[in-house]
């Protein structure tokens, strides 16, 4: 048997590979056709399909709905942005207290606690209810009662409990050799806590936290329930005005135009660590 | 200054049932370099933290330039301060750059100024042979870098006393020589220190005394050419006889 030229043996070695790669590649186009197409054929030929077309895809709908949604949806984008500066605040608030050992802090700590068993705890259509109806019936002096600022509080709640909760897994999975490095070069625990773990919890917590705000742009829908006109409110009395569900799509839409992007920057964050770790 | 720096006076610690240290007395004199050597397990870690107030001793005193550092009303903030500590597994912060690791503590805890305090870091780098590397990662560095980078960290703050646990034990052993040369470059100019260390040859170099510990005790202490060639103890003698056996004295 003779031995084949080094040369040789690659060349062949990469001709396999490239005929694997093809085969590859082939396979993907033809399966995917074979899956998306016998969804696309099934659901075209139902018996239902000409109304579903009707009711759900009307362009015409679409277009005279679409403006006014879009409208509403800027007070969608308002709420969450403000809404998530306020979680970040206030989940790592909360983080804190209950990472923190201080004596003096215990009461604050056990409030904390509960705090995020509460509002994790309980459904935010329940908690926008109670906020947006319950506090405004109290009558106390200095209670707002606008509905936005209200359900935005109760968003807050719901949304900085869970937060709170990533924040402290954070800090809590730094370890706590950075702590003794920390002080041994003279640092006070507040400063480790400051300049060693934070830093580095906050880094490591940041794909769960845009996860959780992905889940927050959608759940601003929910704040419909008192009134509110924003997208999804519009694109309910658009869709009761002419009995057709168009509007509900075009708003989908929009939630998917802010969801979309950031489940993107969450790979790209989310790949960026995995290559630093 | 006369007396010593550092005195450790019948320190003891248990953890839950298990005694730790056990009446430790020690004392370092400035200048001087003291060898804890001993099994693992025999409390050199231990004491090297207790003197650095990371863990808290349960009996005894520890004096730092003749005052009580070990006692409730001190201020362990203001005691790290006065020293330097290296750990074995390094404990850099991987967040930051080998430069600002060197000067966290001169900028955050002794309010150097931070232009004064890069300077200052980056000649201590070229010393320790980390020249242009200022603004790398640490986990671009290879082991023993880290290890120079944590030294310098320690250093950079004008410790009065070092604690070196174990520096070279996590180093393959092609790495372990260019960290030595710091410590021993540390040692010429004067640095007290105390240095945990399974490097027999190297505490025989660079220590003025060997201390060697058993069961959380100090069973044997002296000059090095008296505790490591000719130990008096049984349980010294056994110590090194095995460490010999494992080709490591």
């Amino acid at each position: 048997m003779t031995r084949a030229a080094p040369g040789e043996r690659r060349a062949a070695r990469e001709k396999a590979k490239l005929a694997r790669s093809r085969r590859g590649q082939a396979i993907a186009v033809i399966s995917t056709i074979v899956v998306f197409g016998g969804a696309a054929a099934i659901v075209l030929n139902s018996s239902g399909w000409p109304v579903v077309q009707e009711q759900f895809f009307s362009p015409e709908a679409f277009k005279t709905s679409f403006p006014r949604i879009l409208e509403g949806f800027w007070l969608d984008i308002k709420m969450f942005m403000v809404i998530e500066v306020a979680v970040l605040i206030i989940g790592l608030l909360i983080a804190l207290l209950r990472t923190t050992g201080t004596a003096a802090l215990f009461p604050m700590r056990m409030l904390a606690a509960v705090y995020c068993d509460v509002f994790r705890g309980t459904p935010v259509v329940i908690l926008i209810y109670l906020f947006g109806f319950g506090l405004p019936a109290l009558e106390l002096s200095g209670v707002p009662k606008d509905p936005i600022l209200l359900a935005g509080i109760a968003l807050t709640m719901a949304y900085s409990a869970y937060v709170a909760e990533v924040f402290r897994a954070g800090i809590t999975s730094i370890h706590q050799t950075q702590t003794d490095a920390a002080l041994a070069v003279g640092l006070t625990r507040v400063q480790a806590l400051r300049y060693v773990v934070l830093p580095q919890a906050i880094r490591r917590v940041r794909p769960p936290i845009l996860n959780d705000f992905i889940s927050l742009q959608k759940d601003v829908a929910l704040v419909s329930i008192l009134g509110i006109l924003e997208a999804f409110k519009i694109a309910q009395i658009e869709t009761n005005r002419d009995f057709n569900y168009t509007p509900l799509i075009a708003a989908a839409l929009l939630y998917l135009v802010v969801t979309i992007p950031m489940a993107r920057i969450l790979d790209h964050i989310t790949a960026r660590g995995e290559i630093n770790s | 200054m006369i007396g010593p720096v550092l005195e450790i006076q019948g320190v003891t610690k248990a953890f839950g049932e298990r005694m730790v240290l056990d009446g430790i007395d020690l004392s370092v004199n400035e200048h001087q370099a003291i060898a804890l050597i001993g099994a693992s397990g025999s409390g050199k870690s231990t004491l090297l933290r207790c003197v650095a107030l990371l863990t808290e001793i349960d009996d005894g005193d520890i004096l730092l330039d003749g005052g009580v550092i070990t006692d409730p009303s001190v201020n362990p903030v203001d005691v790290r301060r006065r020293l330097g500590v290296v750990f074995q597994a390094y404990n850099l912060f991987p967040h930051m750059s080998v430069i600002d690791n060197v000067i966290l503590g001169a900028v955050k805890a002794q309010k150097v100024d931070r232009r004064e305090a890069r300077e200052r870091g980056r000649a201590l780098l070229d010393r320790f042979g980390l020249g242009g590397r200022e603004d790398d990662k640490p986990d671009q560095l290879s082991g023993g870098q880290q290890q120079r980078v944590a030294l310098a960290r320690a250093f950079a703050t004008q410790p009065r006393l070092m604690l070196l646990d174990e520096v070279t034990s996590a180093l393959d052993p092609e790495l372990v020589g260019d960290v030595l040369e710091v410590v021993r470059d540390l040692k010429k100019e004067g640095m007290t220190m105390i240095l945990a260390t399974h490097e027999m040859s190297f505490a025989r170099e660079v220590a003025d005394r060997v201390a060697f510990l058993h069961e959380g005790r100090i069973v044997e202490i002296g000059p090095p050419e008296q505790v490591l060639v000719e130990p008096k103890r049984p349980e010294t003698q056994r110590f090194l006889r095995r460490l010999l056996a494992a080709g490591r004295a």
